[in-house]
This record gives structure tokens, C-alpha cells and sequence, in this order.
């Protein structure tokens, strides 16, 4: 018995436009839940103050420190490597076996589980470097967890710039590396920025590699060398030994909304890079 | 113009050193778990490590088994949870709704792409185990409560690239279908999901990788027993998750076996990753 | 008048494909030399071989020379930036860069050292004047050039050529595309610029030569077939093919 596809197309509407309603009602509850039972949380003590006995009170304010720092010392490491990687990738180099292994392993390193990288740099880095539990441990480790994302994100803004440019620029008269800095990384920068801020977002978020490199110390981080604690590290430190529920919220609470703005941000970059190009 | 060919000069040799070290860098990663697990697997044999039963570390006895069936089950899991909602997701916002639905409702779900793992697990704790638990028994921390919570943080993977899969089909295909009298569904049923079908693929390839490499989730709702399941209701403990929960203390061999696991892991998500790769660079139309 | 390129048996290759063929030729200084041939007759690789643009593609390689002012451009000790300033190329999609139009006529001139305004300024003008288009956007120097039309962009890329001062022009079917107002507007300023430049025009438009060039050379599958002043080719040419060509029997 044939179904009139009239009545087939309409009922799978249905069907689809409810699974649809439910998973972006799943996503959207989550956002709302933590951020109505976060915000309240969210006084200016709390973000100024340091925790206080292990995090039952106090704020967060050396974990905020903590996150910011962290994360920058990895964009520091991880950013002109990658972009320069990018670079030296598609505008010095033909195409040829070489690259592609370069960019497999790039991809492949994109994809491996944030534990590992946390194996990697305790045995690496903690142990047999001696640096510890240690902002710079846990910066190393992290900048080489965002290292190939940037390398690929890098690649993509440069490549989507059209080739004509080029040609115009060596017509012209210019060497290759004036036609990279004049008229490919300008053109390709907000591509690239996108890719670097979504770094930084995956960055504040980690926890899994940061807790066995940079440790968990609550105290405001001293030098490279100190131990330090991130907000996400923090939260889930609270959550699993069920230290402070309501901190617990207030720390997520922050984390989503760091997370909104970062993306926000790359949203609004991406609109300008589109908008210059079409 | 000796200054301009020098400082192309200067450029060309600044950039070879920094991709230079780059890929070093991640040549090194990639060698360093591989020579700092690969030996403990020679010790005590491939088959002990990936089919012994028991893992008592203190006792020397590596099985990893329990872990490797825990990894799996809850990855199928996720992707039972994952796959269907995700691909209904994206068909619906790519065929059946307006672009305005689909320019507002895609940034949603990037967005939910970047919320951190330790929050999706605590959600897991703080509603779903409790849910569980409280409708069908056991302890809540569980297979079931992994694979959801999983299924709902790789959502955002397998709708982002299904929607670019599919809009990536040429509209010819599409005007081509109707114009022969095939209604929107039967287009897409028998016409787009078809040409879209190795990016589909590949994003669920890819959101597989992600689930098996999840760790602090699954540790906040899994439970973590080192057995192997017998329920969707029983606890279990994966691969990553006995990494993250042992390292803190773990010396000597015992160390050196979570680094096999580690190696047991990046090379599943080569391989996933490979395949991926594989698939969706056949989309030959 | 006098030889300004001397083209002495050149041929160049793509890995194993011959593009070019033995072509022998002589530019002559302030002339306008239109270039035809049907697709993928070489025109174009002529063009990038003067500028040595060709280089650039993967494979590139050449036997012969060309030579310019006596020396033969392919020697090894030839500054190419060098050279493309003096062989300025405008391509047949206009490319503005994302840039004001002041910038834009400038570019050249930035990568080969300038700096600042003021000292431009009048250079621009010049340059803009030149190619008819100064009247259209005198007063909106700052604006975007992706804001013009496809006309006005492309006598805008042949400002930008200008403005290094080169010797030639090299133009490769500039007018693809463009509305006959605009292409009209272009060859009256190529008419005017030969004056100053010796130009080569590369076009499929065969009428297109008839109209602005002093002489015209035929390219079929990598080779010259002929060469000589415009009318002749057109009326009398001297091979059967350049003949059915222009009559339009093959294309």
C-alpha cells in the first residue's frame, strides 16, 4: 500500500520539527538552568575575593586569575606558531607529500582527547622537565592542545583568500613576503582571529588536561612556577567532592557566560569577514 | 632593492623555523605516549592488556576489557541518543524551515559546541542521575545517564556538519527532484541525504571520536566500577575515565599502563579520525 | 620605429606541455600590439612570459629569450620585481583590492618604497586622469574600490599599473565583461596612453583589434602565425589560417 506522499512529507514535519524543538530545548535548558541558578551567585565579592576553606566561601577570584593567565600563556606559545606554521604551509611551500603528512598530523592531533595532552605534559612536562604543577606546565600543555586547531583555522582563512590577490600583488612588483603581509594576512585576519578566540574558548573550558599539569592550588599564582587553579578546574573540584553547590553554580555560571562572549565575538568577526569578501 | 630581498630573505627562514618547530612538536607529542606506553604492552602482552578481565594495578594484573566495553557501550549510546536527534535537527534546518530559523538557531548550537565538559557532566549529576535512579532503579550513575549526556554533547558536532553537508549539495539536485514532481521529503530522502551522505557520515564519525575521548562527564555520571556493565542501569568505567581517575597516584608500571591506555586511545581516534577524513574528501558528485 | 621587445625563438613549457613554440616578434616602442588567437592559442602565456608572471606556476620552464633593452630577461641576474614595475599588467577580472581607491592606485608604489600622502597625491591624479577616471571619483578618493562598478574597477587596476610608471602595459582581454560604455572608455585611454607606453592587448574580441591596434599578431596552438600592421591582417593577411580566423570560420 502506497502512503500518499502528500500526507508522508507532513507527518515527517511533524515528526522532525518536534525532535528539532526538543534537542534545541534540551540545549537551551541547560544554558538557563545554570545560568538562573548561577547568577544569583554572581555578587562582586564573589568574583573578587579568593576562595575561602577549600571553596565553601569566598569567591573565585584567584581561579579567574588563574584561567586569563593560563590561557594567555598558551595563545602566546601556541598563536604565531600556528599562524606562522599556516603560513609557511600554503604560501612557501607547493603541495606535495610532505604537507599533506604535515596536515594529516595536524588533524589527527586535533582530535585527540584533551587526557592525553594532560598525560603528555604531566610525564613531560611536571615530571621529567621538573617544571611541577605549574602555570607554565599547564600553558605548554595547554598551547599544544590549541596548536593544531590554530594551524588548520590559519590554513582556512589564507586559502579562502582569492588567488587573484596574489597575482595582482606579484604584478605588481612585490616579493612573496610582502604579498603575505600586505595582502593575505590582512584579508585573512579575521578568519584567523576567529580561529585563535575559539582556541582561547576551548582553553577556559579544559579541564581534564589543566588539573594534572597546572595542579589545583587556591592561592593567587606567584611566578610561571606557581601552581594555579583554573574556574573550570575549580567547578568541577567543588561539583565532584560536593564542597559548595551554590559556588558550584556561581563558577558555571561565569564559565557559560565567558563562553557566550567569546562566541559572540567570533560570530560577529565571521559576519565582518563574510560581509568584506562577497 | 637589497632590502627587500633580504627581508624576504629573513621571512622565508623565520617562517621554515617556526613551522619547523611546530611540526616537531607534534611529531614529539605523538612519539613521546607512543615510546612511553608501547613497552608495558610488550611486557605483558597485547591479548592480557586488551582482553584481561581484571585490573588490579596493585597486583600487576592490566586487564583493561571492562574499559574497553565501557567505551563502546556508552559511545553507541551516545551516537542511539546523538545521531538520530542530531540528523532530524539538521535535515529540518536545512529543508524544512526558513533561513532565518536556521541563521538564528545554527549559532545556538556552536555555541553549545564550546560549553565546557564538567558542566554537561554536572547537569548529568544534579538532574539526570537523580532522574534516573529515581525511575528505574539502581544507582543512577550509569551507562544509560553516560550515553545521554554524551548523546547530547555531540549533538552539536554531527548538526553543524550535516547542515553543511547538505547545504553543500547543488541546488540542481534539488530543483531537478521537483521538477520531476517529488515532494520536499521525497527529495530529500531519496536525493540529498543520499548526495550529502559522506559528510553525514563523517560527522558521525567524527562526534564518535569525541564521545570516546570524553572524559570528565563521564566520570562525573558513569559511575566508574572496573566491571564490565550488565545493564544500560549498571555502572561503568571508560577508557579515558581510567586515565583521569588513576593518574593522580598511580607510579611505576601502573603508570605506565594508563600511558598504554593512552596509546590505546589515539589510535582509535586515528583511526576514527582517518576514516573521517577518508569519507568525506569521497564526496565525488 | 623602434624595437622595444625582441621575442628570439621562445618557447615555454608546463612540465611537458609546450605552450609556446619558437615564437619570434618584435614589440615596437609606443605601439599597440593586438594580440588574437581562438583559446588556449598561448595569448595569455605570451603575456605572462614578457613579465615573467609564469614563473610563478608550478613546472614553469623556457628555451629562448626575450629581450629587452638588450638584455635578455630570463638571465639569471634579472631583478623580476624589478621587472614587472616596468611591464605592468592588468588581468581580465578586475581585482581592487580591499582598499580606498587612493590606496589602491598607490599599492604599487607602497611595495616599492613610498610612504606617506601628500606626496601621491598628485600622482594619483594623474594616473586617474589617464584612464578617464578622475571625474568619477575625485571626491571620494577614500571610499572603498570594491564599491565600483566592474567598468570603473578595471580602469582603476590600469591606474594602479600607471602609477609605477612602467614601460609597457600588458593587458589580457581587459574588457571580458565590461558594458561597451566601459570598453569604449578604455580604449579611448589606451589610444591616448600609447603615447607614453608601448601596449600589448591580449583579446578574443578580434574586432576589438581592428578598432584600437596599430598592428596585430596571430597566436594558433602556441605558435605566431603572423604579424604585420592591422589593416593588412585584416584585409590581406598573408596565411590561410589567420584568414578563416578573422572571418570567423573557426574560433
Amino acid at each position: 500500500m502506497r502512503i500518499n506522499p502528500r500526507l508522508e512529507q507532513n507527518a515527517v514535519k511533524v515528526v522532525l520539527m518536534v525532535l528539532t524543538a526538543t534537542t534545541v530545548g534540551i540545549l537551551l535548558f541547560i544554558i538557563v538552568f545554570i545560568l538562573r541558578k548561577g547568577v544569583p551567585v554572581l555578587e562582586l565579592s564573589f568574583l573578587t575575593r579568593n576562595p575561602v576553606d577549600m571553596g565553601r566561601g569566598g569567591g573565585i577570584f584567584s581561579t579567574i586569575v588563574g584561567t586569563l593567565v593560563l590561557t594567555l600563556v598558551a595563545v602566546l606559545i601556541a598563536a604565531p606558531l600556528g599562524v606562522g606554521t599556516a603560513i609557511f604551509l600554503t604560501e612557501y611551500t607547493w603541495e606535495n607529500r610532505v604537507t599533506r603528512i604535515i596536515r594529516f598530523g595536524a588533524d589527527c592531533l586535533a582530535g585527540i582527547p584533551s587526557i592525553i595532552f594532560g598525560l603528555f605534559g604531566f610525564i613531560l612536562f611536571v615530571t621529567k622537565l621538573r617544571f611541577g604543577w605549574s602555570i607554565l606546565s599547564g600553558g605548554l600543555t595547554l598551547a599544544f592542545m590549541i596548536l593544531p586547531t590554530i594551524i588548520r583555522t590559519s590554513e582556512e582563512a589564507i586559502k579562502s583568500v582569492p588567488a587573484s590577490y596574489r597575482q595582482v600583488s606579484f604584478s605588481l612588483g612585490s616579493t612573496r613576503w610582502q604579498m603575505v603581509a600586505r595582502v593575505v594576512l590582512p584579508a585573512a585576519l579575521p578568519g584567523i582571529v576567529t580561529g585563535i578566540i575559539l582556541s582561547i574558548g576551548r582553553s577556559i573550558g579544559e579541564t581534564a588536561a589543566v588539573i594534572f599539569t597546572a595542579g589545583s592550588a587556591l592561592h593567587l599564582p606567584t611566578s610561571i612556577f606557581s601552581s594555579s587553579r583554573t574556574m573550570a578546574v575549580h567547578f568541577y573540584i567543588l561539583a565532584r567532592e560536593g564542597i559548595s553547590m551554590s559556588n558550584a553554580y556561581g563558577t558555571a555560571a561565569i564559565l557559560v557566560i565567558f563562553i557566550l562572549i567569546i562566541n559572540l565575538l567570533t560570530y560577529y568577526l565571521m559576519e565582518r569577514f563574510i560581509r568584506k569578501y562577497s | 632593492m637589497n632590502k627587500l630581498e633580504r627581508n624576504e630573505r629573513l621571512a622565508r627562514l623565520a617562517l621554515l623555523s617556526i613551522a619547523f618547530s611546530a611540526v616537531s612538536v607534534l611529531a614529539v607529542i605523538t612519539a613521546f605516549i607512543f615510546t612511553e606506553g608501547a613497552p608495558i604492552m610488550f611486557k605483558y602482552g597485547f591479548k592480557s592488556f586488551l582482553g584481561g578481565m581484571n585490573w588490579y594495578p596493585s597486583e600487576k594484573s592490566f586487564g583493561l576489557l571492562p574499559m574497553i566495553v565501557g567505551s563502546l557501550m556508552v559511545t553507541l549510546g551516545a551516537l542511539v541518543i546523538g545521531v538520530p536527534l542530531g540528523l532530524s535537527c539538521a535535515v529540518f534546518l536545512t529543508e524544512f524551515s526558513s533561513k532565518r530559523l536556521r541563521r538564528t538557531i545554527k549559532p545556538v548550537i556552536e555555541l553549545l559546541a564550546g560549553i565546557p565538559s564538567v558542566v554537561y557532566g554536572f547537569m548529568g549529576v544534579v538532574l539526570l542521575v537523580p532522574f534516573i535512579r529515581r525511575t528505574f532503579g539502581g544507582p543512577g550513575l550509569s551507562v544509560l545517564a553516560a550515553s545521554v549526556i554524551l548523546g547530547i554533547m555531540i549533538l552539536p558536532t554531527i548538526i553543524s556538519i550535516s547542515i553543511d553537508s547538505l547545504l553543500a549539495v547543488p541546488r540542481t539536485y534539488r530543483e531537478g527532484s521537483i521538477a520531476l514532481g517529488a515532494t520536499r521529503w521525497q527529495t530529500t530522502k531519496m536525493v540529498l541525504i543520499p548526495a550529502a551522505r559522506s559528510g553525514i557520515v563523517a560527522s558521525i564519525i567524527l562526534g564518535m571520536g569525541r564521545a570516546v575521548g570524553e572524559t570528565m562527564a563521564v566520570i562525573m555520571v558513569a559511575g566508574n566500577a572496573v566491571d564490565v556493565p550488565g545493564s544500560l542501569l549498571s555502572p561503568v568505567r571508560t577508557l579515558t575515565s581510567n586515565i583521569a581517575l588513576e593518574m593522580g597516584y598511580a607510579s611505576g608500571e601502573h603508570r605506565e599502563a594508563l600511558f598504554a591506555t593512552g596509546v590505546i586511545l589515539f589510535v582509535i581516534i586515528m583511526v576514527l579520525n582517518t576514516i573521517a577524513n577518508v569519507t568525506s574528501s569521497r564526496r565525488k558528485v | 620605429m623602434t624595437t622595444a621587445i625582441r621575442v628570439k625563438g621562445f618557447s615555454h613549457f608546463f612540465g611537458s606541455a609546450q605552450t609556446l613554440k619558437g615564437i619570434d616578434l618584435d614589440v615596437l616602442r609606443n605601439e599597440i600590439l593586438g594580440v588574437v588567437g581562438p583559446a588556449g592559442s598561448g595569448k595569455s602565456t605570451f603575456l605572462g612570459a614578457l613579465n615573467r608572471m609564469n614563473d610563478l606556476v608550478r613546472g614553469s620552464r623556457t628555451e629562448g629569450a626575450i629581450e629587452i633593452d638588450g638584455k635578455n630577461i630570463y638571465d639569471p641576474d634579472v631583478n623580476v620585481a624589478e621587472l614587472r614595475r616596468k611591464l605592468g599588467m592588468v588581468f581580465a577580472t578586475p581585482v581592487p583590492l580591499p582598499r580606498s581607491i587612493f590606496e589602491n592606485v598607490v599599492f604599487g608604489t607602497r611595495l616599492a618604497g613610498s610612504r606617506g600622502r601628500a606626496s601621491l597625491v598628485e600622482l594619483v591624479q594623474d594616473c586617474l586622469e589617464r584612464t578617464t577616471l578622475w571625474e568619477e571619483v575625485k571626491d571620494r578618493l577614500d571610499a572603498s574600490a570594491l564599491k565600483l562598478s566592474g567598468g570603473q574597477q578595471q580602469r582603476l587596476c590600469i591606474a594602479r599599473v600607471l602609477a609605477l610608471r612602467p614601460d609597457f602595459i600588458l593587458l589580457d582581454e581587459p574588457c571580458s565583461g565590461l558594458d561597451p560604455i566601459s570598453t569604449a572608455k578604455i580604449e579611448d585611454s589606451l589610444r591616448r596612453l600609447k603615447e607614453d607606453y608601448t601596449i600589448i592587448l591580449v583579446t578574443n574580441n578580434t574586432k576589438q583589434a581592428a578598432r584600437v591596434a596599430d598592428r596585430t599578431a596571430f597566436f594558433l596552438n602556441g605558435e605566431l602565425i603572423e604579424v604585420g600592421p592591422t589593416d593588412k591582417i585584416f584585409t590581406a593577411p598573408d596565411d590561410r589560417r589567420t584568414d578563416d580566423y578573422l572571418r570567423g570560420r573557426f574560433g
